[in-house]
């Protein structure tokens, strides 16, 4: 019998691979050494085989490259085409994309194109007794998750929040390349790009730091805000906001943390000047360790925080800075 | 530009979400008690379909599955400017997956065509899946875009739409009929009058069952979702709820002790 294959959609723009793709190889290797499946790498693009090593060493056994001029920038249409002949071709069982925007609008077309099963931003999978892959799914802010599998129908698949799996790298791992035919009869219909603004991001993203930082109303002002930035830069992590903050100008729109914004997971969220209203809890209380700042006694944070500090964030976070530096070993400022 | 339909999701109210509890039964949510609201993004959506209605003329089609208690969730959507809602709804719908309630969604959405445009949001709070989206563009064959940050349509000039990636934005040239789904950026979703909430009172809402899209029993609910539900966990993390006392400078070395052990300094 043929072994099965556990696939993982490498997602790539201008010939640069998103990180989450090789998390997903991480995750595909635990999976396929339980299970003795292969692990097999897709790439669409004009010219991504100067990615295939790095793939390889992130552990794919197999990678099947599909080139075409018509492949370059990513489009839904004719990306659904190739994945769906892909499928059709050689069957795998399990089928992961990242829980990125490009996976999050393709991998639902390609799972009705194929009548089977998806479901979203997981962030743990496993196999049942059966042999049936677990989707671990996130719903209600974080609150409840869900044990989803699909057991008659294949591919498997999910997209995966980024951040939440494990590369593993090794140098030097050996793997098949497989160039695949794209046929001229590729559907190129849908939507035409006409222009691409890549604008990097001037903080780090919030859905995958390990460390967030996040301001409320009681922050005050820009002023107070830079000391959040500096500690977020101290911890290599990222500054989330309320909503107050970003009505202000404070923070940007993609820094808000709720319902109406994003859900973190990190390891390390410390809210300072943040009352803990639900808008805002939703979209944190997924998070392994929680620090509250707050000069008000009773703010409602400190009843879904671990640690609860009561206090002005302007004599904490000072003292707190130069702390972590001295632990850090840097400089201390002039 | 003739006919735009909005689909549209109850959702449970999040400030409600505290009281949600589970059957230890069924693994089902009990929802009971908690008041229905119109997914907030799904209000973008409808504020992108009226301002095209605004600008060139249009009909604007509300559409739901869910419950027929959430009639009210509706009419507050056409209090804000729709035409007529149309309401999906039948036990037979109860338990489908993404893919089963897109095929009753794009069932419907035959019966109502022809249509140029169909504007969803961009995920719901409760599943928060994303995933209908694509899925019904899909099962009707026509192309979809998501993520739509800003939408521009100057008849006769082209449709040209935003749509945010990672990272930065692309923008798109695009043809009817086209699915799109919208982000918060897209839009400011208009407030209704008094007087357009109370005269929505009494508009009528149209109710679809399974005998008006004639579905399979294996299409549909349970039995036509390819996903099914192993397990359902309320997670009510336990906090530590640790205060911290002491002078600022005692209160940083004990919080940077906490954070060390996490490994991150
Ligand atoms: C439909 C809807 C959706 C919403 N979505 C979101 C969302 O996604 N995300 C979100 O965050 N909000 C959202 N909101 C807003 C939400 O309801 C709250 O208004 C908001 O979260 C409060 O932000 P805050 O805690 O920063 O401000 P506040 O509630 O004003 O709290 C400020 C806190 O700072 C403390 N403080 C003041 N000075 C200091 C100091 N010097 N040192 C330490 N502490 C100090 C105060 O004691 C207080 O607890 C939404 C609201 C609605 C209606
Ligand atoms: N039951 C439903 N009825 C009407 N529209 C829906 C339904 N479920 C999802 N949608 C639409 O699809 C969007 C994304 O939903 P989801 O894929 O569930 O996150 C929503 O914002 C709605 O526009």
């Amino acid at each position: 019998m043929e072994k099965s294959q556990i696939w993982v959609f490498m997602e790539q723009r201008g010939g640069v691979l998103h990180e989450v793709g090789l998390e997903l190889l991480g995750k595909a290797r635990d999976l396929a050494e339980v299970s003795g499946s292969a692990v097999a790498a897709i790439i669409l693009g004009a010219e991504v085989a100067p990615l295939t090593d790095r793939i390889i060493n992130h552990g794919a056994d197999l990678v099947l490259v599909a080139e075409h001029p018509a492949l370059e920038t990513y489009r839904l249409l004719p990306y659904t085409d190739v994945l769906t002949r892909a499928c059709r071709e050689h069957h795998p069982s399990v089928l992961l994309f990242g829980a990125t925007r490009m996976g999050v609008e393709l991998a639902p077309r390609l799972a009705a194109r194929l009548k089977t099963g998806l479901s979203a931003h997981c962030i743990d999978l496993q196999w049942d007794a059966n042999g049936n892959l677990l989707q671990m799914v996130p719903g209600w802010g974080g609150g409840v998750v869900a044990t989803i599998r699909c057991p008659e129908h294949r591919p498997q698949m999910a997209t995966v929040m980024p951040g939440v799996m494990q590369k593993c790298e090794s140098s030097g791992r050996s793997g098949r390349v497989i160039t695949w035919t794209v046929g001229d009869d590729l559907d190129v219909s849908g939507p035409k790009v006409l222009e691409i603004c890549r604008e990097e991001p001037k903080t780090r993203a919030l859905e995958t730091a390990e460390v967030v930082i996040a301001g409320g109303w009681g922050i005050g002002g820009p002023e107070g805000w830079k000391l959040l930035e500096e500690l977020a830069g101290l911890l290599g992590g990222a500054v989330g906001a309320t909503r107050p903050p970003v009505d202000e100008g404070w923070a940007s729109e993609e820094q808000m943390i709720g319902q109406s914004g994003k859900t973190i997971r990190p390891r390390l969220y410390i809210g300072v000047g943040i009352s803990g209203m639900s808008h805002h809890v939703v979209g944190m209380d997924g998070s392994e360790l929680v620090v509250a700042i707050n000069s008000d006694p009773k703010a409602p944070l400190f009843e879904v925080a671990d640690i609860c500090i009561t206090g002005d964030f302007r004599e904490i976070l000072p003292p707190l800075l130069e702390e972590l530096r001295r632990r850090l070993g840097a400089k201390q400022p002039h | 530009m003739e006919k735009i339909i909005v689909c549209i999701k109850p959702v449970p109210d999040p400030l409600a979400w505290d009281r949600l509890a589970m059957d230890p039964v069924t693994k089902t949510l009990i929802r009971e008690g908690i008041p229905s609201v119109i997914n907030p993004l799904d209000k973008q959506a409808l504020e992108a379909a009226l301002e095209i209605k605004d600008a060139c003329g249009a009909e604007v089609v509300l559409l739901a599955m869910a419950p027929v208690s959430t009639r009210p969730v509706l009419r507050q959507a056409l209090a804000m400017g729709a035409d007529r809602a149309v309401l999906l709804s039948d036990h037979w719908f109860a338990g489908s997956d993404t893919l089963a309630t897109s095929r009753i969604l794009a069932t419907a959405i035959e019966r109502l065509a022809p249509f140029d445009l169909i504007c969803c949001g961009n995920f719901t709070l409760d599943g928060s899946t994303a995933q209908v989206p694509s899925q019904v563009a899909e099962l009707l064959g026509i192309p979809n875009i998501m993520h739509v940050s800003a939408m521009e349509f100057r008849p006769p000039g082209p449709l040209l739409v935003t749509q945010k990636i990672e990272p930065g934005l692309v923008i798109l040239e695009a043809e009817f009929p086209l699915l799109l789904s919208f982000t918060k950026e897209a839009n400011k979703p208009r407030y209704s009058s008094f007087l357009e909430i109370l005269a929505a009172e009494t508009r009528e809402i149209a109710v679809w069952t399974n005998a008006y899209l004639q579905l399979g029993a294996g299409l549909i609910g349970l039995g036509g979702s390819p996903t099914q539900m192993a397990d359902l966990l309320i997670r009510r993390k336990v906090r530590q709820g640790l205060r911290l006392e002491g002078s600022p400078e005692e209160i940083a070395r004990l919080l940077a002790d906490k954070i060390s052990q996490l490994g991150i300094v």
